[in-house]
């Protein structure tokens, strides 16, 4: 496997447990209402079929777990499938982290890159995982996710038309 | 290569008036920022400091601007590590936006970014401190708007 480095890492505290944690970040019940409508399908082992799939059933991401020890670990490959223009960007790998913060838990997210990924193109994550993690945040802490409305940015769809 | 800098986004579901009283009021920062607090009214021009709970001086500076509720930009140092405050001023811009969400969803939010900088050269310790310390302060802040309760103590 390449190496990849991280370029994009967000932190956020939650008032829950590491379990309620990763049961947010592994089921369908929890990604469904943070994740813009995605159901997660996820082969709970390394090497298991990792995916995120629209309303509709096309796929978004596909990938691989490369990290599975819950629940504190989870790494997956991550390749954009749809929108279809997107399947051009190389595969990155997303990890999440979790550890205890006194009565809360620290949840770090990484994105990480095999490639010279330009600025334009990272915009992507860095616009979307903070609403994403904000809206988790919001969902196990009151019930209630966040629903944040957004578009991946005009800078981002420019630079991979140019890929 | 861009200096050293940090960026941290976050929605919270509050008002951009309640958030500008929540980053301005002493005794609320006080609740979420782990017992530190606030001297300052937040007016352009006006010093600005933060300060333990036993009275010694985090930092200093002043507000280079204030606009409620929308903007506020803090010239910045830190004075209680050699290390940081040989770095100098830095600036943290905070800058709170009404988001886009979904009405039918009642996901009304406000997104508050907070951009933080050194003026002059540096080793990037100064960023790196606050890179650690932001995140924790805004998860508080915004589980305080949202839950009246913060997420954690240090």
């Amino acid at each position: 496997m390449p190496d990849f480095k991280p370029r994009t890492v967000y932190v956020t505290y939650i008032a829950a447990t590491p379990e309620k944690v990763w049961q947010a970040l592994t089921s369908s019940e929890f990604t469904r209402k943070y994740f813009w409508d995605r159901d997660i399908e996820i082969e709970p082992k390394l090497g298991g079929a990792f995916a995120l799939k629209l309303p509709d059933g096309k796929v978004n991401v596909r990938g691989k777990v490369i990290a599975w020890d819950p629940p504190r670990k989870l790494s997956v490959t991550w390749q954009v499938e749809w929108p279809e223009d997107f399947r051009k960007l190389p595969e990155c790998v997303v990890t999440y982290e979790i550890a205890k913060a006194g009565e809360a838990v620290r949840l770090t997210m990484t994105e990480s890159h095999s490639w010279n990924v330009p600025e334009a193109i990272l915009s992507g994550g860095r616009t979307g995982w903070p609403a994403i993690l904000s809206s988790l945040k919001s969902l196990l802490e009151t019930g209630k996710p966040l629903a944040i409305q957004m578009e991946p940015p005009r800078e981002m769809i420019e630079a991979i038309r140019r890929l | 290569m861009s200096k050293p800098h940090f960026v941290y986004v976050t929605y919270i579901r509050t008002t951009p008036e309640k958030l500008w009283e929540a980053l301005t009021d002493p005794q609320t920062i006080k609740k979420y920022w782990f017992g530190i607090t606030a001297e300052s009214d937040f007016k352009s021009g006006s010093p600005w400091a933060l300060k333990f709970e036993d009275g010694r001086t985090a930092d200093t500076g002043e507000i280079l601007e204030a606009v409620p509720p929308r903007r506020l930009v803090i010239r910045w140092r830190n004075e209680f590590r050699p290390e940081l405050k040989a770095e100098g001023y830095s600036r943290c811009t905070m800058e709170i936006e009404i988001a886009d969400y979904y009405p039918d969803r009642g996901g009304k939010a406000v997104k508050l970014t907070i951009h933080h900088e050194v003026e002059g050269e540096s080793a990037g310790k100064f960023i790196e401190a606050v890179s650690g310390g932001w995140p924790k302060v805004l998860s508080n802040l915004k589980s305080l708007l949202e839950t009246s309760d913060i997420a954690f103590q240090l």
